[in-house]
Parts: C-alpha cells; sequence; structure tokens
C-alpha cells in the first residue's frame, strides 16, 4: 500500500512538472506582454526597461527555473495587468468558481441520475424518447451557444433572471459565498445549468445504459421471481448495482467540470478562476496563466490519485497486481 | 443569519413600498474593469474612464473635447513653463483641502520612475510652488501645448499618500499591493463607496464637489459591472439591468437601436486606420521581388489607388466609418477639410503606375494584421487583399492577436502593416514624433523626411499659435505627397443608451457622468 501510494505520488510529480515546462513554454507563443503593459506613447527604452526588469529576454529555460524556484516557496509574482500578488488573485475568485461548480454538479447528479433511471425503465415511451433527443443537445451544442440562448430566453426575453454577474455574497473570512441569499441563487441558476449540461448528459446516459444491462442479469431476475415489488427491484436492487461507474466519472468529471469552467464564466461574466484565465490569454499576463495551468495541473492529478487510491482499496486485483 | 436575512429583505420590503425619494441610479458595463484606483500606475483607456471620475486633473476636456478648467481655475504660458491658479475652496473626500503642494507632489508622483504617465507629464522638469493656490510647471524650454497634455494627470491628496505610504505607484518588483490599488481619495465629482474587480464598482455623488451647481448631471449613484463577452453587454442592456453600453458591438447596433426604449449615439473616434510600407529597408522580407518597390514613390501611390475606400465603409464598417486621406482625424489640430478627403479610387490608373515602376507583373507581399483590436479589423484586411489583387499585388494575409501584433511592428519586422492611431492631446506633434518623425518609435514605415523632422521638432517650442499651425499643416502637405502610408477611415464609436438617461457621447470614448442625466 505504502509503496503504491509513494509510486503513484512519484508519478504525480513527474507529470506536474512536465505540464507546467509545457504550458510555460507555450507562453513564448502568446505574444509579447510589455505592450499590454505601457502607453502606446512609452518609449523604446522603457519597453526594454520593462522586459529586463521581468526578465522576459533570459533564456526560457532560466525563466522556467526561476518559476519553478519561487513556485516551490508559494510565490506566484504579480500579476501583469493588475499588478496584484498572483496567489491573492486565485484565492480571491476561487470561491465563486467553486460554487459554480458545486451547484453544477448537484444538477448534473441529481436530474442526470433520475433522468437515467426513467428513460431506463420506461425505455420506449415517448418521454423517454423526447428526454433522449434533448439530451443530444447538451453534448452537441458549444457551451457558449447554450449560455446565450439562456440568458436570451430567461433574462433578455421573460425577464425572470439575470443576465449575468454574480450577486448577494455575504463574507465569511475570505470566503464569499452566494449559495445564502435569493439574489445570489437567481444569478446562480443559468451558468450552473449551462456548465452542467455536458455532464448532466453523460450521467443520463451512462445510468441508462448500466440500468438496461443490469436490469437484464439473473439476480434481478430472480429478485422479480421472488416477488418483489417492482419499486424494490429498480431501486434497492438495479440501481445500486449501476452507481459503480457513475461515482468514478463523477470523481474525474469534477476536475473537468473545473478547468472548462472558462467558457462558462466568459459568458455569465461569473468572477472566478476561469474568468481571469481569459482575461490573461488576452493581456498576456503569464504569472496568472502560469498559476492557474499548474493549478488545474495539480486538481488533476490529486483527483487522480484519490481515485487510485480509492481503487486500491475497493479492488484487491491491483493489490495483487501491485 | 436567517435572522439578518430576514432583517433585509423586510427593510427591502420597506423600501419598495414607501415613496422614498427616488435616487437616482446609473448602471453602465463595458468590456473591461478598470485596472487599478492608483490614478498613476496604468495609463489605460478603462482605467482612466474610472479614475477619471474619482480624481481630477488640472484641465480636463468636455464633451466636444474643448479644454476646460478643471481643478484650475485659469493658466498663462511664458518661457519657461506655465503657471495655473487653483480653484479654492476644493476638497478632498475625505475633507482635506486642495492646496498647491497636492498638485506638486502629484507631479513628482506622475514622472516617477514606476508611473504609467511619465511620458505624458515629461515635459514638466519641476513644479514650483508659489503660494497655496498657485503653481508654476516650469518646463525645459516652452511648451506651446502643455495643458493638452495634462488632462489624465489625476491630482493626489500628499497628506492621503504618505499615511497610506503610497508616495510612489506600484511597481513590478513590490511584494503587496499598496493601499492605492483599491482605496482612492480623490477630488472628483464621485466617490468610491465599494469595489469588487471585475463585478462591481458602486460610486456615490460627492455632495461636496465644487462643480455641484455648475453641471447639469444628476446622477446619485453609479454601478459600473464590466461584462467581457459582447452578447452578454448587449443582453444585458436589452434585459433593461444596466442603462449605458460603452461598447456594443457593431453587428448589434441595428437591433439596440430597434429595441424599445433604447437607443444608439455615434460620433467620429479621435483614431485613424491605416497601413504602413516599409520603404526604408533594402529587401523586403516577405516579397518575391529583388529590392524594395515600396521605396518608389508610384508604387505607395498605387497601393493607395487601389483602396475603394467607400466599399470598406459600406460593406465592411456597415457605415460606421469616415474614409479619408489622412492617418489623423478631425478634431486633432492639423486635420483640416482641404487635406482629409481619401485618395480617388482608381485602380487603371494605380496598375500604370505599378507598370512606370517596373512592376508591370505586380508582386507579392505579406500583410500584417491584428484580430482583436480595431473595429473589423481582421474584414478590413481582407477586404485589402481582394482590392490589391486587381491591381495585380499577391497579398498574403497574417491575421493574429495584438499581443503578437504590435511588436512586430516595435521591432520592424513588417514590410506592410495595419496599424491605428488615437491622439490624446489633440495636437499634430503627437503623429508626427510618433508615426513620421524618422525615428519615431512606431515609425515602422523607414520613412524620413528632413523638413518634416524639423517641423516636428519646432512645433515643441514655438508659441505663436498662427506661425505653429502653419508650420503643422505645411508638414501634411509634404506627407500626403509622400505617402508613406495607406489611410483607410477614421473609426466611429457607438455607444447604446436608454431613453431614461441622457448621455453626451465624446470622440475620446470617455464617460462624462457629470452631464449625464437620468429623467
Amino acid at each position: 500500500m505504502f509503496f503504491f501510494i509513494l509510486r503513484r505520488l512519484g508519478q504525480s510529480l513527474l507529470v506536474m512538472a512536465i505540464v507546467s515546462a509545457v504550458s510555460f513554454s507555450l507562453f513564448n507563443f502568446v505574444g509579447d506582454p510589455v505592450n499590454n503593459m505601457v502607453g502606446q506613447d512609452a518609449t523604446r527604452e522603457q519597453r526594454i526597461e520593462i522586459r529586463q526588469q521581468l526578465g522576459l529576454d533570459d533564456p526560457i529555460l532560466s525563466q522556467y527555473t526561476r518559476f519553478l524556484g519561487n513556485m516551490v516557496q508559494g510565490d506566484f509574482g504579480l500579476s501583469y495587468r493588475i499588478k496584484r500578488p498572483v496567489d491573492d488573485l486565485i484565492l480571491e475568485r476561487l470561491p465563486a468558481t467553486l460554487e459554480l461548480v458545486f451547484v453544477s454538479a448537484v444538477i448534473a447528479l441529481v436530474v442526470g441520475i433520475t433522468l437515467g433511471i426513467y428513460t431506463g425503465i420506461r425505455r420506449g415511451t415517448w418521454a423517454s424518447r423526447a428526454i433522449l433527443s434533448v439530451s443530444l443537445i447538451g453534448v452537441s451544442l458549444p457551451t457558449f451557444i447554450i449560455g446565450i440562448a439562456l440568458i436570451y430566453l430567461f433574462a433578455v426575453h421573460l425577464r425572470w433572471l439575470p443576465s449575468s454577474g454574480r450577486s448577494g455574497t455575504i463574507d465569511f473570512g475570505w470566503w464569499k459565498t452566494s449559495l445564502l441569499t435569493v439574489d445570489g441563487w437567481r444569478a446562480i441558476i443559468l451558468p450552473a445549468i449551462t456548465l452542467s449540461l455536458f455532464q448532466l448528459t453523460l450521467i443520463l446516459r451512462l445510468v441508462r445504459a448500466e440500468m438496461l444491462e443490469v436490469i437484464q442479469t439473473d439476480f434481478i431476475k430472480f429478485a422479480r421471481a421472488r416477488g418483489l415489488s417492482e419499486r424494490a427491484v429498480n431501486f434497492r436492487h438495479a440501481l445500486r448495482n449501476t452507481l459503480v461507474p457513475v461515482i468514478t466519472i463523477i470523481g474525474l468529471n469534477t476536475g473537468g467540470l473545473i478547468a472548462f469552467s472558462v467558457i462558462t464564466e466568459t459568458v455569465f461574466q461569473w468572477p472566478g478562476t476561469g474568468l481571469m484565465f481569459i482575461q490573461a490569454v488576452d493581456f498576456v499576463d503569464v504569472p496568472i496563466m502560469a498559476a492557474y495551468l499548474v493549478f488545474v495541473a495539480l486538481l488533476f492529478v490529486v483527483i487522480n490519485l484519490v481515485v487510485d487510491i480509492l481503487y486500491f482499496i475497493v479492488d484487491p486485483r491491483i493489490r495483487l497486481g501491485g | 443569519m436567517k435572522l439578518k436575512m430576514l432583517a433585509t429583505a423586510s427593510a427591502t420590503a420597506i423600501m419598495l413600498a414607501s415613496p422614498v425619494l427616488a435616487e437616482n441610479v446609473l448602471r453602465w458595463t463595458s468590456q473591461g474593469d478598470a485596472l487599478t484606483l492608483d490614478p498613476h500606475s496604468q495609463n489605460e483607456g478603462p482605467t482612466n474612464a474610472m479614475n477619471g471620475q474619482i480624481y481630477e486633473a488640472l484641465v480636463t476636456r468636455d464633451a466636444a473635447l474643448v479644454l476646460q478648467p478643471e481643478l484650475a481655475e485659469s493658466w498663462s504660458a511664458d518661457a519657461d513653463g506655465w503657471t495655473f491658479n487653483l480653484r479654492k475652496g476644493v476638497t478632498f473626500h475625505d475633507g482635506s483641502a486642495l492646496t498647491a503642494e497636492d498638485v506638486a507632489f502629484s507631479f513628482e508622483r506622475a514622472l516617477h520612475q514606476a508611473s504609467d504617465f511619465k511620458e505624458q507629464a515629461k515635459s514638466v522638469v519641476t513644479v514650483e510652488v508659489i503660494d497655496d493656490y498657485t503653481v508654476k510647471l516650469k518646463t525645459d524650454g516652452a511648451n506651446p501645448i502643455l495643458p493638452n497634455q495634462l488632462t489624465s494627470i489625476y491630482i493626489m491628496d500628499k497628506g492621503w499618500a504618505e499615511t497610506n505610504n503610497v508616495m510612489s505607484p506600484q511597481d513590478f518588483k513590490a511584494e503587496e499591493e499598496t493601499y492605492a490599488v483599491r482605496n482612492a481619495n480623490g477630488t472628483g465629482p464621485f466617490a468610491v463607496a465599494s469595489r469588487a474587480p471585475d463585478e462591481l464598482t458602486v460610486l456615490t455623488r460627492n455632495a461636496d464637489w465644487w462643480g455641484d451647481d455648475l453641471f447639469p448631471g444628476n446622477i446619485d449613484k453609479i454601478e459600473y459591472r464590466p461584462i467581457t463577452n459582447a452578447a452578454t453587454r448587449v443582453a444585458a442592456l436589452l434585459s433593461g439591468e444596466v442603462d449605458f453600453v460603452l461598447d456594443p458591438p457593431l453587428q448589434d447596433l441595428a437591433r439596440i437601436d430597434a429595441a424599445d426604449g433604447l437607443g444608439m449615439v455615434t460620433v467620429a473616434q479621435i483614431r485613424s486606420i491605416f497601413f504602413g510600407m516599409d520603404q526604408g529597408i533594402d529587401q523586403l522580407r516577405s516579397s518575391n521581388v529583388e529590392g524594395n518597390p515600396f521605396k518608389d514613390a508610384r508604387v505607395r501611390e498605387a497601393f493607395n489607388l487601389a483602396m475603394d475606400r467607400d466599399a470598406i465603409q459600406r460593406v465592411v464598417m456597415e457605415g460606421l466609418s469616415f474614409p479619408t486621406g489622412m492617418i489623423t482625424p478631425p478634431g486633432v489640430l492639423g486635420n483640416t477639410p482641404d487635406n482629409d478627403p481619401p485618395y480617388g479610387f482608381d485602380p487603371a490608373r494605380a496598375r500604370a503606375l505599378l507598370a512606370d515602376a517596373g512592376y508591370g507583373d505586380g508582386f507579392s507581399i505579406q500583410l500584417d494584421c491584428p484580430n482583436n483590436r480595431y473595429n473589423n479589423d481582421e474584414k478590413i484586411c481582407q477586404a485589402a487583399v481582394s482590392m490589391l489583387a486587381k491591381i495585380g499585388i499577391d497579398v498574403k494575409l497574417d491575421a493574429i492577436p495584438k499581443a503578437q501584433h504590435f511588436p512586430k511592428i516595435q521591432k520592424r519586422e513588417t514590410d506592410f502593416y495595419m496599424l491605428g492611431w488615437g491622439v490624446p492631446t489633440l495636437d499634430s506633434h503627437y503623429v508626427f514624433s510618433y508615426l513620421l518623425a524618422g525615428e519615431g518609435s512606431w515609425n515602422a514605415t523607414g520613412y524620413s523626411n528632413g523638413r518634416v523632422d524639423e517641423i516636428t521638432a519646432a512645433i515643441t517650442s514655438e508659441i505663436d499659435i498662427d506661425k505653429r499651425t502653419k508650420m503643422i499643416v505645411e508638414a501634411w502637405d509634404l506627407v500626403k505627397a509622400d505617402m508613406p502610408y495607406v489611410p483607410l477611415h477614421h473609426q466611429v464609436l457607438a455607444w447604446g443608451i436608454s431613453d431614461n438617461v441622457d448621455i453626451q457621447i465624446a470622440a475620446d470614448d470617455a464617460f462624462r457622468p457629470r452631464f449625464a442625466v437620468m429623467k
């Protein structure tokens, strides 16, 4: 067990190093930050001076080692755009992203599993067919289009919900939450639905497929033969056995939700880390881009590590192999 | 928590129920938030727009861009500088009085190495405090247009800066953000009530403002919510969540105008769009011919004659542009009704000129173009490619983000490029010194004309306005004949505004809430 975790940990560190090196070298192609940092009337000397101050003319390798060295000490530097410490900025934005991800994960889970069970049990009915066709939209339409469509329907046309932004926040120390007020909920609904649609469809189809498979198995037939009620067969016996793969997928996809909230946050002006990343890319704000990519990589690595350890506990075959 | 929410809810209910004196709240949006509230840290559009509501300068411009007194009541020039008489009885938001010491301090701060305004303020050598309400800005020789350069040099309170340890703007070596990044103490018509960057900034009316009775504005509270995504920004206006959008995308204007209760206003912007041709280098970088065809004035004229600027206006810009033959717009001293009209559109003559110059078979070249900086920038370049194809020029278009495009111009790595130029001083010197002087930092054309350089230097110190204006016009005549650039058009600004508020649009794209009237 110990060596298994140690080995996984070593692999995780390697992944982190590679991801950060690759993303860092990409920054060379994003453009020159200096042009955005000074006004158009800055002289050439001033531009050169700033390049030197920031060490932008050093070889990429020494820039990277400097970045790694600072990062290990928890110092991500100052944002080029806002001139504030990057770790402060990320901590400030993180609650918004995490709350959005949490709400959309709950939506995806509750609606996805419910509809998955329904379409699994009542297959062939017109309602099931309708749900399955509509769910295709969730996977085939880009998030951007879905978001704008929801805004035009619910904010512009019906005027039920605000079109963008995060309001009704209450402070708990550094954590600013919007989940305790009506205004906050009104603001989070549309972005959360937009972000959840893809996951929702995925879970729906997964649960349905698993249901269909489990219902064919002998132990369900046996349960029916024992004369158990339809309800007990479906929920106590069938559903339980479909959830194992679903839980795995959910675990892995939560990281995805955080990483891909970028587009949803931009469409809805949701003040989280994703919106900050997009603004950083536009400005070539290298410290923020670097820190964000490291953060997302770390997130995936940690989630994978946890999933691996869970497998190790759950599945004896891995234990034997390791 | 529940109790607190209940209390808030009932308070809201009471407010809704009783007919309290209605507060005039103006809610508006644009693409970007101010980067900082430090008035000397970032010289950038949205930042200056926000800080200009909180802080004030010695002189300002009204919506027609005419120079007006702000913290200075009057000013006069002599051979070694300008004397400004300060307005009396002005207080900062924290109650302390504005004196000449604050002005002297603010100029020192704006000239600090970490300031983003040191270039704009650089002609000020020292600030002499004559008495509490008189300062003299000493310049190195005479500077006839100094007041023009001071409209965004904002004045801070020296005492406040000392107390909060913000004597200089934030620099990149600092570990922590300074107090002035998120706090402000200006003299302006609005004070910061709350600020959440990229979410919401609330400004409230400064009841002690000196101009309270002098301006028509009746806004009590400004709520600014930046919205990055253009479609969402328009949706916020259409749904009535904001009263005013500063930068709606051109393709949505018709829709905004057609909506009930909304309208739009337009004005010619102080920004001209043009192509630069590198006529200085001996061998073009991206061409299939030996040497540099752009060295031949006939080739440059042919490029100018090949542009159908009316078609660009009609088809690409949806009517929102003013075709021109100048690289600086009306409103800037030097642009006149005589020199503004575009070169004619005459592809036949363009072809003949190319043949005369020995390029009857045309040549190939790369056009470098930004795709996220100017209105429809990439589409304009695509149109230019097909127009140049008609005179036998084979153009390869490279449209890339601004962060990659502008360094090409800076580093002189382009043969043929798009650039737009705004003029904050509204004086041609700004255009000459950056775009036309041989050493100009944005002059990637390699163009150098001895007389133009001479005039560029002379107008920095010529105080005789008539003589100076004559020199400026002379320089423009030379440039019109030499044609180092292919001018296309002046951009048009459009603001989307709700019918319940009256807002004056200005060519510098700055919102002036002191003139905004809610009905």
